[in-house]
């Protein structure tokens, strides 16, 4: 499929700071899969952060610095693909709160209704169905907080999983509670964070699921990271753990 | 530096059986909640409900306030104003000097846990006996409660046992049928009997109070709350101001909500409404009826357009049987009357946020509170606000009590700099794509993170130059 048909959709990625520095590669395959969708899509290089950082750590005027740096860099009135549902929400639920009575508000709230996760826009907006070609495969779905409550989209990334021929996604018991990343809040609250990561991993471990996967590299660098400590200091392999686009990239094309 | 929540927080995660009497406690109120509201159509509708009643009361308080003192004045119930706790407990001991009691019986109540009531009257030699039955506990324990409405829940069959075996050993049969709930319920009982019979004041907290009649709503399981009163001849009701509701017909969706977000029961097995002292003619009930209205910081928090939603609290405690750090911790290691997610708004509105602004920190801003909420609080936007207003620098504007206290000079330096970093897009790529090739020098160990987690570690080369290689178009 050419990835760009004339008259088919054009959308920015947002593609967020901590894929951008961390794993790069989940933000290159939601742009693969989104082409492979048959859409155009631009990244536009003078994207940095969604501000979230500072704002959950009460530093509004710092966070509207940043925010307004992102009102800029994304002007045209055209979907905006974020590979996150934390930073999705930041954009999409927080900015008109965070730019409420500035002279930004209009294009704040102009921005947040252009906002999608990407699931949300493969399947609620593209109706994308992906052709499995991996093998017979059992994964574990950790879905964040952000895209179950704010972004309301774990249906999404649970029906996105469903289009798989061969794939049986599974949620781990108390899967509503939170893996305890929470941002800054690992840094505050760091043994309260590390216990609740330890349930969760703990939960994860137990659906005996080869693959772990989120829409959220938050959760993602918490879990995976209780994983590969656990893994080093000698108390077993966890499952894999990818973002779900590097996962669906993965499984739409022949390995 | 560890601070003091994140070191009481750090006992509390040590303490294997409360934490596993905690969550158990939780996991079934949880079902419970789940089981009675099985019609999500009908339990958002009544939340949209309970929410438009409680926040018209907050905007229209200090009307339904005055209307429920003519109310209630009209009724024959003696109504008192409390600025502050120290007030609210003066006229407590005030109106029992005047009974000559020695002795209060009381109904839970955690406005009076607000006010250090019972610390205060004993050390002025009044006995004050709890008798909700987990306050019951709570009180021979010597700890505060741990959720606002099962106060003694940290504790577990047996616990509560060898405490009745201290305390009571004569008022409990010898062996392990003394160590039965009938058992132990019933050793309760008959030592509060003795105290219904004797005590010539009782003290009971209020849920809702409804300004058209003058009457309070009074919610409760055991009897105790009725007990407490009508058998004394004095009956003294506490409640924080935000609990006044316009009008009768909004107590029942409140009081559905309350209790089936609380316990999970459709009704309680009593629920009182008091409305004037003993008639003549009448043959129980108090003589006299006292309304002590406690402010206590609220006209405070009732000024701030945001934070005034949490006044609409109806205290269930939904929201913190649903908050993943309550339900690791319990509520004594947040160290305040209220704890959970709205302890962490109210407290630091309550006692300021110079001395209660950490508790916004207990929080991953998860949203299960909110979600759960019956008066539908935006909890996790409010604790985002405390976060804020504990660190803000132009505070001119604001009516929070010690706001931009927790300012610190390093922290504020530190958001500042990342700010400029990554409000300037070219000084963002160059300095990414410097640690990009600096990242051989990154730490193996990050402080506390990495106890139990692997570092993160850098990409090789970030998402801004990958797309040009891709060939993405990037504008």
């Amino acid at each position: 499929m050419p990835d760009s048909v004339s008259g088919a959709a054009k959308v920015y990625v947002f593609g967020t700071c901590l894929i951008d520095t961390l794993f790069p590669q989940a933000g290159l395959c939601a742009m693969r899969l989104l082409r492979q969708a048959g859409v155009r899509v631009v990244y536009p290089q003078d994207q940095t952060c969604c501000g979230q950082p500072a704002f959950n750590s009460g530093y509004r005027d710092e966070a509207r610095r940043v925010a307004r740096a992102q009102l800029d860099a994304f002007p045209e009135d055209l979907p905006i693909v974020v590979p996150s549902a934390s930073c999705g929400g930041m954009l999409r639920v927080h900015y008109p709160t965070l730019f409420a009575g500035t002279p930004d508000q209009g294009r704040a709230e102009a921005l947040s209704r252009r906002v999608y996760e990407l699931s949300e826009y493969l399947v609620r907006v593209l109706d994308w169905s992906p052709q499995d070609l991996g093998p017979q495969v059992r994964v574990v779905v950790h879905n964040s907080c952000s895209a179950r409550r704010e972004m309301g989209v774990a249906d999404a990334t649970l029906a996105l999983l469903g289009r798989l021929a061969r794939v049986e996604a599974v949620e781990p018991e108390r899967a509503t509670e939170c893996c305890g990343f929470g941002g800054t809040f690992a840094v505050k609250q760091p043994e309260m964070s590390a216990a609740m990561a330890a349930d969760k991993a703990d939960a994860i471990a137990a659906t005996g699921a080869e693959i772990l996967l989120g829409q959220d590299c938050g959760c993602l660098l918490n879990l995976g990271g209780t994983f590969a400590h656990r893994a080093a200091s000698g108390q077993g392999a966890g499952p894999r753990v990818l973002h779900i686009a590097e996962f669906l990239w993965e499984r739409i094309h022949d390995q | 530096m560890t601070s003091d929540l994140r070191g009481r927080i750090g006992t509390a995660l040590g303490q294997d059986r409360v934490r596993a009497n905690i969550r158990r406690a939780m996991d079934g109120l949880v079902v419970k909640r789940r089981n009675a509201f099985a019609d999500a159509g009908e339990l958002g509708q009544l939340r949209d409900h309970g929410a438009a009643i409680r926040s018209a009361a907050v905007a229209n308080m200090a009307d339904l306030l005055e209307e429920l003192e003519q109310n209630c004045t009209a009724n024959g119930i003696q109504v008192h104003w409390a600025e502050d706790a120290a007030q609210g407990n003066r006229i407590v001991a005030e109106i029992l000097d005047r009974q000559g009691a020695d002795l209060l019986i009381k109904g839970k109540s955690m406005v009076s846990e607000e006010m250090g009531l019972n610390a205060y009257l004993e050390a002025r030699g009044v006995e004050v006996v709890e008798t909700d039955l987990g306050e019951f506990i709570i009180q021979h324990a010597g700890e505060p409660p741990s959720h606002i409405v099962a106060p003694a829940v940290h504790k577990d069959r047996q616990e509560i046992a060898a405490l009745f075996r201290s305390k009571f050993p004569n008022d409990l049969p010898a062996g392990p049928e003394g160590e039965g709930i009938e058992a132990l319920t019933n050793a309760a009982r008959g030592l509060l009997r003795a105290k219904f019979a004797e005590a010539r004041v009782g003290l009971s907290g209020v849920n809702f109070a409804v300004a058209e009649t003058g009457t309070l709503c009074l919610v409760e399981n055991e009897g105790n709350g009725r007990m407490s009163t009508t058998a004394p001849e004095v009956h003294i009701a506490v409640m924080g101001i935000e609990k006044v509701v316009a009008r009768l017909e909004q107590v029942p969706p409140l009081l559905t909500l309350l209790t089936r977000s609380a316990t999970g029961q459709p009704i309680t097995t009593y629920f009182n409404m008091i409305s004037s002292p003993r008639r003549l003619g009448e043959k129980d009930g108090p003589e006299a009826v006292h309304l002590i209205l406690l402010d206590n910081g609220r006209t405070r928090m009732r000024a701030d357009a945001e934070l005034q939603d949490s006044l609409r609290c109806i205290r269930c405690g939904a929201c913190m049987n649903h908050c993943p750090v309550y339900t690791r911790l319990g509520g004594h290691a947040y160290g305040t009357v209220y704890p959970g997610p709205i302890g962490a708004v109210i407290e630091p509105q309550l006692q300021g946020v110079a001395v209660q602004g950490e508790l916004a920190w207990a929080c991953t801003l998860c949203g299960a509170c909110a979600e759960v909420c019956p008066v539908r609080i935006p909890l996790p936007k409010l604790i985002n606000r405390v976060r804020h207003e504990g660190v803000r620098s132009d505070v001119s504007g604001s009516g929070v009590l010690g706001t931009g206290a927790r300012r610190k000079s390093l922290e504020a330096l530190v958001w500042r700099l990342w700010a400029l970093l990554h409000a300037h897009p070219s000084l963002y790529r160059a300095a990414m794509g410097l640690a990009a090739r600096l990242r051989w020098m990154q730490p193996r160990r990050l402080g506390p993170w990495t106890r139990t987690r692997s570092a993160p570690r850098l990409a090789p080369e970030g998402l801004h130059r990958l797309v040009r290689e891709e060939g993405i178009d990037v504008e």
